[in-house]
Formats: C-alpha cells, sequence, structure tokens
C-alpha cells in the first residue's frame, strides 16, 4: 500500500474535520476522495501532503512514516483548486521550479521542462506569463509543476472545481490517459460523484469526517454499504420502504403483483433521450427514469393506472438484450 | 476586474474637479512651490553656501545615514510582523494590530520624551546600565535613529499586510510542497510577490525618516555638527534670520522625497498590469 492512514482526527475549533479514519490507498492507482463541501476530504489530502497536522493518528507514504514531516521533505506532489500559479514567473519557471530548489544540473532542468510542457501540451506557452493563460491551462501547468520532481504521489484538491463544465470534462479524460501513461499514484478530491465514477480505480466516501465507505466505481454505485453512499453516487427513489435507483424500476399497466406499487401517473418529464415518470401511490411518490422508446411502447399518458417494481439487475440486462 | 466607470460629465462634475484641485493647490503645491522660490530666492547662491558650510553638510549627512538606517530596520520587522499578522493566528494579535498604529497617532515629541525617560543616561530606567556598558543612546546616533524608527514603524507593515492578504497563501503551501524551505519559500516566492508593496511601504518610510523632526529634537540634544540633523538646521537657520539657508535646506530635503516617490510611481508597473485575476 502506498498511502496507509491510521486512526488519523483533526478538529477546527468545535468543528471535527476527521474523526478516527483510517484508509489504505493502493499504490499506482488514481483514488477518489469523494464527499459533500465539509466531510472533511480536502483536510485529509491535506494531511497527506503536510499542509495540515492531525491531532492524532500516523500517516505512512510508501512505506515511510511521515506523521512528522515537513511538507517540503515529502516528496508528494500537490495541485491546488485555484492553481497556486507563482504568478511572477513564466510558465517554464513554474515548472522548473522544484529542480531549480533542488539545485539540479541546468541542462537536465531544460531537458525535463521541455518533457513535461509537451506531456500537457503547453509547449507554444512557456515563455507566458500565468496570467496570460486560461483556467485549464494553468491547471494543466501547476500539473506539470508538481511531477516535475517525480513525487511519490500526486494529491489533486478539487482540481477542476475552478473550471467551466466543458473544460472540466475534457480535463477530467485528460488526467485519466495522463495516469495511464506516467502511473503515479494518484490521489483526488471531489465533491462531483460522476467525475468519481468516471475517472477514478477507486473511490473513498467521505462524510462528517468519517469514511462512509471504499471501493471501485462498481462496487460502490452496485452495493452501496448505506443510504448516504446510495443517495450521494446517483439519483434516488423511494419504493415501499426501500431506496433504489428510478432506471432499476419497471412501470407496467394496470394493477400489479405483490411487492410492486400501484398508483397513478401524476408527471411525464422529457430529459433529452430519457423520460422522468413521477408514479403517485397511496402514500408515496416513485419517480422511473426510462429511454423514450419505452414510454411510447407502453403508451403510457397522464393519470393512467400503473404498478411499478423494480428488476433486479440481471433481469434489467437480459430484458434488454 | 473592476474598471472605472466614466461619469456621465455634467456641470457638477467639473466643479468636483476644480474643488479639489483648488484645495491641493492651496494645501500642498502653492506652499511647496514657494519653498523652492525662496530657496532660489538669490539664484544658487544660498544652495552653494549651504553645501559649503560643513556643518550643515554633516547635518544632511547624518539625516541621510539615520534615514537610510531606519528604513533598513524597518523594512526587515515591517515584512516579519506583516507575516507574523497575516499568516499565523496567536493570542493578542488584535492588541498588536492596535498598538502598531500607535506610533502614528502619538506625537513625535512625546515619542521623544518617551524614549528620553527609558534611555536617558542619568536618571533613564535603563540607560544608566547601558552607558556603563559604553553605549550611549540619548543624544547620540543610537537614539536619533531609534526615534525615527518610532515614528516611520508602521509604514511598511500597512502597506505589505494588504498585498499579503490578497495573494493568499496558497502559493506559498505549492513552494512548499515543491520541496522549498521556509528561506526558500519566501525569497523565491512571497518577496517577489509582495515586492511593490515593500516599494512603497519603504518609500513613504524613507520619506517619513528624511522629514522627522520632533522626536529627533527632543532625543538628539541638537549638538552642533554632531547631532544636528537636517530637519533641525532648518529650524536653527529660520529662526536665527537665516531665511535663505533654511529654505535651500528645506528644499533639498523636500527634493528627496518628492525625487523617490516620483521614481516609484514612473518604474511601478500600472496596477491593472500587476493585479491578475486569479
Amino acid at each position: 500500500m502506498s498511502i496507509e492512514i491510521s486512526h488519523v482526527s483533526k478538529r477546527f475549533g468545535d468543528f471535527v474535520a476527521l474523526d478516527d479514519v483510517s484508509v489504505s490507498i493502493p499504490t499506482g492507482q488514481l483514488t477518489a476522495l469523494l464527499g459533500p463541501s465539509g466531510g472533511g476530504k480536502s483536510t485529509l489530502l491535506r494531511i497527506i501532503a503536510g499542509l495540515e497536522r492531525a491531532e492524532e493518528g500516523r500517516v505512512e507514504i510508501e512505506g515511510v512514516d511521515a506523521t512528522d514531516l515537513p511538507p517540503q521533505k515529502r516528496n508528494v506532489g500537490f495541485v491546488f483548486q485555484h492553481y497556486a500559479a507563482f504568478k511572477h514567473l513564466s510558465v517554464r519557471r513554474n515548472v522548473a521550479f522544484g529542480l531549480e530548489i533542488r539545485h539540479r544540473p541546468k541542462p537536465e532542468i531544460r531537458a525535463r521542462v521541455e518533457e513535461l510542457l509537451a506531456l500537457v501540451h503547453l509547449e507554444q506557452f512557456a515563455d507566458r506569463l500565468p496570467s496570460q493563460l486560461s483556467g485549464g491551462q494553468r491547471q494543466r501547468m501547476a500539473l506539470a509543476r508538481a511531477l516535475a520532481v517525480e513525487p511519490t504521489v500526486l494529491l489533486l484538491d478539487e482540481p477542476f472545481g475552478a473550471l467551466d463544465a466543458n473544460v472540466r470534462k475534457e480535463l477530467r479524460d485528460w488526467l485519466r490517459r495522463l495516469h495511464d501513461e506516467v502511473r503515479v499514484t494518484t490521489v483526488f478530491v471531489t465533491h462531483d460523484q460522476e467525475e468519481a465514477l468516471e475517472v477514478a480505480d477507486e473511490i473513498v466516501v467521505i462524510n462528517d469526517g468519517r469514511v462512509e465507505q471504499v471501493g471501485t466505481p462498481d462496487d460502490l454505485y452496485d452495493r452501496p454499504a448505506n443510504d448516504f453512499v446510495m443517495r450521494f453516487l446517483g439519483p434516488v427513489t423511494r419504493l415501499g420502504g426501500r431506496l433504489v435507483r428510478p432506471h432499476d424500476l419497471r412501470v407496467t399497466p394496470g394493477a400489479g403483483d405483490a411487492g410492486s406499487v400501484a398508483g397513478r401517473v401524476t408527471r411525464i418529464v422529457r430529459v433529452g433521450f430519457e423520460v422522468r415518470i413521477e408514479v403517485t401511490g397511496e402514500d408515496q411518490v416513485v419517480t422511473v427514469n426510462m429511454p423514450r422508446s419505452e414510454l411510447l411502447a407502453l403508451g403510457l399518458e397522464l393519470n393512467a393506472q400503473v404498478s411499478v417494481h423494480e428488476v433486479s439487475r440481471s433481469a434489467v440486462h437480459s430484458g434488454r438484450t | 476586474m473592476a474598471r472605472v466607470v466614466r461619469a456621465r460629465r455634467r456641470p457638477g462634475t467639473y466643479g468636483l474637479r476644480l474643488l479639489v484641485l483648488a484645495y491641493l493647490f492651496l494645501l500642498v503645491a502653492w506652499p511647496l512651490y514657494l519653498v523652492g522660490r525662496n530657496a532660489f530666492a538669490n539664484g544658487i547662491e544660498d544652495l552653494v553656501s549651504i553645501l559649503e558650510d560643513p556643518d550643515t553638510v554633516h547635518a544632511l549627512g547624518l539625516t541621510v545615514q539615520v534615514a537610510l538606517a531606519s528604513v533598513a530596520i524597518n523594512t526587515v520587522f515591517g515584512v516579519g510582523i506583516a507575516l507574523l499578522l497575516v499568516r499565523y493566528r496567536f493570542p493578542g494579535k488584535r492588541v498588536l494590530n492596535a498598538l502598531l498604529d500607535l506610533p502614528l497617532s502619538v506625537s513625535p515629541v512625546v515619542v521623544g520624551l518617551a524614549l528620553m525617560l527609558v534611555y536617558n543616561g542619568r536618571t533613564g530606567w535603563f540607560g544608566p546600565a547601558l552607558e556603563r556598558a559604553g553605549f550611549t543612546v540619548i543624544f547620540s546616533g543610537p537614539g536619533i535613529v531609534m526615534a525615527t524608527v518610532f515614528v516611520a514603524l508602521p509604514l511598511v507593515i500597512r502597506e505589505v499586510v494588504p498585498v499579503l492578504q490578497e495573494i493568499g497563501d496558497e502559493q506559498e503551501q505549492a513552494a512548499r510542497s515543491l520541496g522549498a524551505s521556509a528561506a526558500q519559500t519566501f525569497f523565491r516566492v512571497t518577496l517577489p510577490a509582495i515586492k511593490w508593496g515593500v516599494v512603497y511601504g519603504v518609500v513613504l518610510c524613507l520619506a517619513r525618516s528624511l522629514g522627522e523632526f520632533g522626536a529627533v529634537k527632543v532625543v538628539s540634544g541638537n549638538v552642533l555638527g554632531s547631532t544636528r540633523t537636517a530637519t533641525l538646521v532648518v529650524e536653527e537657520k529660520y529662526l536665527n534670520f537665516d531665511r535663505g539657508g533654511a529654505y535651500a535646506t528645506a528644499f533639498l530635503l523636500a527634493l528627496v522625497a518628492v525625487a523617490v516617490i516620483v521614481a516609484v510611481i514612473v518604474i511601478r508597473p500600472s496596477r491593472s498590469g500587476s493585479k491578475e485575476s486569479r
């Protein structure tokens, strides 16, 4: 295991940011710390980097006890949400910063910086100042700067949080490809479950200063440990007494059998290729998602009497092929 | 970026502008101009005569030395205290913050008297001990520097604090995570970022130090050719009806201060260029 966090606690005044957190982060993987704002995930990342000190617990990086090491001795790369670019230095000097600090020979620095600028597609911007770059370009520069020192682990704190939606999606794909290329152990913090599900090999869900669940995106999505993880990772609706995903539900006209909920269609909303239907039963409103074609095949209309039941995953699969 | 919105030019706008210009003219520009004119009332004769008078030259030299020493001290401590105030949390911070403005609100004469009470060689609280150790403060160079440092204390701090607050500490954290020590972080990242705040603080501090009168008058003893500074020369000459010499010396003092401020305005990059969006 690359990063071993054991029994870490941290409070800010009365606020408990982390409460006895223990996590193992595997080597060479892309791990997401996912959770709502204020849940403690950024604090955990900053404790790994040494930018914040844990009150209790230990942090081990690649077998070295880093609990009492200052940030500059941990050999971690850190990327900030707001880039933290050195505004008075050119892109090239920003990327070279860590190498200059380490007094590497000039030709070596030059070669390494060229290599990294090519990796992040910023070769032609090498002599610009950060203020002359777009947000996405600045963040790529920050990433190259962090990678320059060949860190043991790369830590990214909401790296795409300050970017607009299109650039965010683009950089997300790019980060995944970059990681497949560079293979450095990477941990990134995000509150966007889609981002985590799409990019990460492994996800650590953190809420209220505690770890709710650790697992692969499939694990978390299909086998959430509790209602919180279920709700946080995707849309949910209540069917009878259980939380279910709206797209795991089926609607059949007329009254259903045991285990289904009968009701009246009270709302049909089209969202692109999908349709969201609300079925109002005796004591609850169930939301169902289905492809538009299915709606047309069923011939559902407002006020139709229907029943809703959940299909098991395998049934959904065979039913649609 | 906030762009200055140009107000519609109505007659009232011009009236307001005229008022401001007249105010500045009557309060600052015209009196200063008159000092210059009086300094050259007899051509360059007065200027030449003060520059040939060894005592006046000594006073000018002393003023420059004292100003440079106190600027150096105030810059180092000013940047240090600004970092302390912005980057750290500690008990008593608000009290310290309030105390730092004290030198601006207390009359310099009071500062001089206070220093006398502490460092006076015969009856002072701390002075006799220092004197026995062979270190004279009052009526000598160290006392003049201390008085000047005291009155100009907040200037660097008040220029640097807002700049430090604006840049935030993420750049510093990034430098640390890239392997920089505290000193490397300061010299490579923090100092370049606050450079213009420091320069402006230094200029204000220099101008204030060159012109200090009240506190220095009390602690220096005003000994001709020894502890008499340029501002004291101006007063002395004025009281002795050497108006020409007084104006000439005053002109030199004002010239240095104005020249430094103008130099900074000229070389400082325009505000819009130096402030980048994050």
